[in-house]
């Protein structure tokens, strides 16, 4: 269900920003409006959905537009012209008493530098939504409490906010947020001042924040990697109209402009890609039911010293390797049973990539994906290795590298040397 | 500009007409009204210079008849406020010599240990019966209360002002040159007026003071409420917050510092002014220390200094205790 709906939404500033947005509206161009009419276009044309329940990232450097379009949807900025849909509801067209109650029950924000109020203290900073509202005084101390809790700042409530660290400040912001229970979180850069490893942790909390709440959060930023690892969709924004919405691994594996490439190209790829999305089709593969004669002919003919073996419906059996291949025919066994090897790791097709490389490393076969007990495909060194080395390029590019991948693979499958 | 065109650029030079059309139309727009604000200046300069050197210009009676129709129409409203003035003043100054002069000083004393510490209110009180010792001790509490309720008028009348520059841009840019022109006028000027609006006594005194010192106080609370984070009331804000609740709990808080810094400057320029007003019969110090001019007595003159001088020093350290220490590190973390 489409949660916020944004509209040919613009926001210009300067003195002429209407007559700016008219002109841009009927097809001018933008660097033609924004040099001879003097005013700032921050949002041009930006439409988008924002699904009930999703991460929705907005993502683009500094002055891209993305922070002035994350305050039109509480219209801390007043939208220049378009419509901004919140459950049905033109936030745009609200009167001040209106747009007031829309902030008290519909929406909260999180902001970049916390926002905090600097003389109330942990528990004042996380019922102002409530106090606002006018709830009582137990109510607020209560609502309050438990969004602490949910934070993981119990027990912080009496500290004044300049006694806290940057993450648990930010966290004070997140529970005054959470507090008023509003379906939607704007989240302003929220953890972008924070330092590397507290904005991971934070990040981490927030995902796992949200398989419990499940809010629709609007989440902005100016890096990718944070934009791949939250969002469930992104658009990427560049001066002040979006480029390309997609998910993550769509935006990875398919950039739709040259800028969105260059973008990629700085993408912590392990974060980002799972199991799934560099697997490959397995092809040293064998039916449990052929025997140890067959499975030599056909490690011979994929020039492979090992053979995935799998039963009815791509059931992962085990592994076998030449050597006692060779055992078993001069034993003449006729079946493969008394040579499989079935402790070998499996990993899971939503597995990020980033999870791989010690299983990887550890293993001599390839990884072999499994899914209910099924094998789906498997992952080489090479490829794993390669998955995260790899430069994006535009569209039908990329996947050319891919089908280069696919053929080293086979080569370096060929030449394990165990 | 020279450029090579896409089809797709070709399509857009319609539009890329328009926006110049635009321009061209602002640019003409510009120059007409560059063109007709020259002249009008030019006009005017010329009308006002020759009219300055031909005629005198009788600035004096203007001012006089505006201050006659003042008097005429306003009368009554200004008795109001003189018999309010007074009342604030006399009450005030009775309350402060109801203790025997020493017991006060000891309660000034105690207040200055409350606010700054052991150190200070033990010099207050010294410095307090000092001025008894000089027998100034009525006069300097005459000039205590005078400085008291027109600091506390000029705060009255200046706070509101300055939040009400901070929230609007057009009373910011009036507010400002009248402040300059109320700081920049000799304060002797404000005297004449004021003794034909109240007569000779203490409220003139009172009323030019709270002229002469209700600037700083307009100025830096428009600073201070300007001066909080932006992100901290865009927070307040975004939770549907009025403006109102947002003055009260968020801005008005955090200014406050910086406030009471203009009200330390508020009552120390009170003081200096209320002194200048003994000259019309309004008491206290000032009185003193007029009679030691008129009379060419050093050593009253300098009695009179001195007990202003403990009293600034006082008043001063008091006031910059209230926004300093307590709450400056608070703000300062913003």
């Amino acid at each position: 269900m489409t949660k916020i709906e944004v509209r040919r939404l613009y926001k210009i500033f300067g003195r002429h920003s209407f007559r700016a947005y008219e002109l841009l509206r009927d097809g001018a161009p933008l660097d033609e409006v924004k040099n001879r009419l003097d005013v700032v276009p921050a949002v041009v044309d930006v439409s988008l959905d924002v699904q009930e329940g999703e991460i929705f990232v907005v993502m683009g450097l500094s002055g891209s537009g993305k922070s002035t379009l994350v305050r039109c949807m509480n219209r801390l900025y007043e939208p220049t012209a378009g419509t901004i849909l919140i459950d049905g509801l033109d936030i745009v067209k609200l009167d001040h008493k209106e747009l007031r109650q829309a902030r008290l029950e519909k929406l909260s924000m999180v902001f970049q530098h916390f926002g905090l109020f600097p003389h109330y203290n942990v528990l004042q900073n996380t019922g102002w939504g409530l106090e606002v509202k006018g709830e009582d005084k137990a109510k607020i101390k209560s609502k309050s409490l438990e969004a602490l809790e949910k934070v993981g700042l119990a027990g912080w409530e009496d500290k004044m906010p300049h006694q806290l660290s940057g993450g648990m400040q930010q966290r004070v912001g997140l529970a005054r947020a959470l507090a008023t229970d509003s379906g939607i979180l704007l989240m302003d850069e929220a953890f972008s001042a924070l330092d590397p490893l507290i904005r991971n942790e934070m990040q981490q909390q927030l995902v796992s924040l949200q398989s419990e709440l499940k809010k629709t959060i609007v989440f902005i930023t100016h890096d990718l990697n944070e934009a791949m690892f939250l969002g469930d969709r992104i658009a990427i924004l560049k001066g002040g109209s979006i480029d390309q919405i997609g998910t993550a691994e769509e935006i990875l594996t398919n950039p739709a402009t040259e800028y969105v490439a260059t973008f990629v190209r700085q993408v912590d790829r392990s974060r980002v890609l799972t199991a799934a999305s560099i697997m490959q089709e397995p092809i040293a593969v064998i039916l449990a039911r052929e025997g140890p004669s067959a499975a030599l002919k056909a490690m011979r003919d994929r020039q492979v010293s090992a053979l995935f073996v799998v039963g009815p419906d791509r059931r992962l059996m085990g592994a076998t390797l030449d050597d006692e291949v060779i055992a078993a025919i001069r034993r003449k066994e006729p079946r493969l049973d008394g040579i499989l090897h079935t402790d070998m790791a499996t990993v899971d097709p939503e597995t990020p990539v980033s999870d791989l490389l010690i299983t990887s490393a550890e293993s001599r076969l390839p990884l072999p994906v499994v899914k209910d007990g099924r094998l789906l495909g498997v992952i080489s060194r090479v490829a794993l290795l390669q998955a995260l080395g790899e430069t994006a390029t535009v569209n039908n590019g990329a996947d050319d590298s891919d089908e280069a991948a696919a053929t080293i693979d086979t080569e370096e499958t060929a030449l394990d040397p165990r | 500009m020279i450029r090579d065109r896409s089809d797709k650029q070709v399509e857009r030079i319609g539009h890329r007409r328009l926006v110049k059309k635009f321009q061209e139309e602002q640019a003409a727009g510009r120059r007409r009204r560059i063109w007709t604000r020259t002249i009008l200046v030019i006009g005017v300069t010329v009308a006002l210079v020759w009219l300055f050197a031909r005629y005198r210009v009788p600035v004096d009676s203007w001012v006089e008849s505006i201050v006659d129709w003042l008097t005429d129409y306003l009368g009554g409203f200004f008795d109001f406020i003189s018999t309010v003035v007074s009342w604030m003043t006399n009450s005030l100054e009775k309350a402060f010599l109801w203790p025997s002069p020493l017991v006060m000083a000891g309660i000034l004393g105690i207040i200055g240990w409350g606010a700054r510490g052991f150190v200070f209110g033990a010099f207050s009180f010294i410095g307090f019966a000092l001025v008894q010792s000089m027998l100034l001790w009525n006069a300097a509490m005459s000039t205590l209360s005078l400085v008291l309720v027109a600091a506390v008028i000029a705060v009255i009348l200046g706070l509101p002002l300055g939040i009400l520059a901070a929230r609007n841009q057009v009373v910011s840019g009036l507010v400002r040159p009248i402040l300059d022109f109320m700081q920049t006028m000799p304060a002797f000027v404000y005297l004449i007026p004021a003794i034909i609006f109240f007569g000779i006594g203490s409220v003139p005194g009172v009323i030019s003071t709270v002229i002469f010192a209700m600037p700083p106080a307009v100025r830096l609370t428009e600073l201070g409420i300007r001066q909080v984070d932006k992100e901290v009331v865009e927070a307040a804000e975004a939770f549907g917050a009025t403006g109102f609740k947002v003055l009260r709990s968020i801005q008005l808080p955090l200014a406050m510092p910086t406030i009471m810094a203009g009200v330390n400057q508020v009552i120390m320029l009170a003081l200096s002014m209320v002194v200048m007003a003994g000259i019309v019969g309004a008491g206290g110090l000032g009185a003193v220390v007029y009679r030691g001019v008129m009379r060419l007595d050093v050593g009253l003159g300098f009695q009179g200094g001195l007990a202003v001088v403990l009293l600034a020093i006082y008043l001063d350290r008091l006031t910059a205790a209230l926004s300093g220490g307590k709450t400056g590190d608070r703000a300062g973390t913003a």
